[in-house]
């Protein structure tokens, strides 16, 4: 890929995917030439083919999650709106919040928020290594637990939990589960009726290579959805005549004209993802040959590498880690003028994450391969560490 | 002249989820504006050859979409 002329190199899947599949362009193009209307709202071709885009996605999403009903996808704008809307809809004054050491700003903000001015309380279950300790989560639970909310992949380090484990455990207390699938949809599979889980969160914009403003909610077939009341009101395009909201799905929690642009980008995204020999299963091979590759040539050759979970648990194509006696933010940055290969370094929004791992307040630098980086593309990053860790500093 | 029925909805989006329902078993159908006699929705319904009207039913309920009702085109 080229950039101004220079060739660059995309390590930060994680943030956002670059480039987007063969297909989800041209979807949003084409939304935004031919298709034009507002989906849901009026009788006329553009609205119904404006609307066919977005159920289209539905049903995508819910093949993706084991949903049989396409309904119970919920479209929000990003995976923490999407968090937003269960955390805050969910929990009432009085009740308790399970969830783990290893949250993403977008799980443990809102708890805290709600902690600080609802009065709920929140139990926070110790992840050594990266994997929560399953019999500390049991030993959190209260007879006031409504939810345990649990990052199913770190965004920061890669390490996924075992939503099985804890669905069961869930089931069992009478706790509602809310999954924050943002860096395993499209990367793991998942299947929530398998795992018992009651509620994922989604971003359309990562690893189902959609456009950004794209993400949602996936509610399981047999969950209540009453329980979730809704964050925002207003036009829904159905029960016209009340001014009430309407009470079921997806409209309940759909207030406002959806980002049907970006919606037919994700439909391709995920359908592209779909269309891969193996589909997800595909994903997560490729991600994980490349994050060994990485790891094991960077691990060889670059001096004072240094990685920070088990290899055998990052397992969504993340890599985090440091050079001995750099900055991240200075090896991120030397990548990125020098060689053109764009990454993340800092605290990546999980400061909860990095204090587990030991790698708070410095943070780290972190590679996200995509489905489209090489092994080629390896070598060369491995080429540029090699030389910014035996630079002295500027 | 043919002799059509409309599908009522709760929301477009069953009326979306059932339009595609109806294609996919080979049955004749047409989006169109609901109209204002019979419902409040700003968006569409599913116009059907009275016809099919059987059908119609029976796809539906097989594939889990809720209707309101259905009512024959004057």
């Amino acid at each position: 890929m080229e950039q101004s002329g220079i060739k660059t190199i995309y390590f930060d899947n994680a943030a956002t995917s670059f480039p987007k599949p063969p297909g989800a362009v041209e979807a949003v193009i084409d939304y935004m030439t031919r298709v034009g209307g507002n989906p849901g709202r009026s009788g006329h071709a553009r609205s119904v083919d404006a609307g066919e885009a977005v159920f289209s996605a539905r049903e995508a999403v819910a093949a993706l999650f084991g949903v049989k009903n396409p309904m119970r996808v919920v479209l929000c704008s990003n995976a923490t709106e999407a968090l937003n809307l269960a955390i805050q809809g969910i929990l009432r004054p009085g009740d308790h919040a399970v969830t783990t050491a290893m949250e993403h700003n977008s799980t443990i903000r809102p708890l805290m928020e709600m902690e600080r001015r609802d009065g709920i309380s929140v139990t926070v279950a110790p992840c050594p290594g990266g994997r929560v300790d399953c019999e500390e989560l049991l030993r959190s639970f209260r007879p006031k637990t409504r939810l345990v909310v649990v990052n199913h992949a770190s965004n920061a380090f890669g390490v996924v939990q075992p939503l099985g484990d804890i669905g069961m455990m869930c089931r069992e207390k009478k706790a509602v589960l809310l999954a924050d699938c943002a860096q395993s949809a499209g990367i793991i599979p998942i299947d929530i009726k398998r795992d018992a889980v009651d509620i994922a969160a989604f971003a359309g914009h990562k690893g189902l290579y959609g456009p950004t403003g794209t993400g949602g909610l996936v509610i399981s077939d047999d969950f209540d959805f009453r329980l979730i009341r809704p964050l925002k009101f207003g036009g829904t395009g159905s029960n016209s005549d009340s001014t009430y909201q309407p009470d079921f799905l997806p409209d309940i929690f759909e207030s406002g004209t959806l980002n049907a642009a970006g919606i037919s980008g994700l439909n391709a995204g995920i359908r592209y993802i779909l269309s891969l020999q193996d589909g997800v299963r595909t994903v997560q091979s490729h991600k994980r040959d490349l994050a060994g590759y990485f790891i094991r040539k960077a691990g060889e050759c670059v001096e004072g590498f240094t990685t920070y979970v088990a290899a055998e648990l990052m397992d969504t194509g993340v890599v985090s880690f440091n050079i001995e006696g750099k900055e991240p933010s200075e090896v991120a940055w030397r990548l990125a003028e020098r060689h053109g290969i764009m990454c993340r370094s800092g605290l990546h929004c999980a400061p909860l994450a990095h204090r587990t791992i030991g790698t708070f307040p410095g943070g780290t630098v972190r590679f996200s391969f995509g489905i489209f980086n090489t092994p080629e593309e390896i070598d060369i990053a491995v080429g540029a560490l090699q030389e910014i860790a035996v630079e002295g500093g500027e | 002249m043919i002799d059509y029925s409309v599908v009522l909805f709760r929301s477009p989006n069953q009326s979306i989820w059932a339009a595609r329902l109806l294609k996919k078993a080979g049955i004749e159908r047409r989006m169109m504006p609901a109209p204002r006699n019979l419902t409040s929705d700003c968006g569409y319904c599913v116009r059907i050859r009275s016809i099919d009207l059987e059908r119609v039913r029976e796809v539906l309920e097989k594939g889990g979409v809720e209707f309101l009702c259905i009512e024959k085109l004057a």
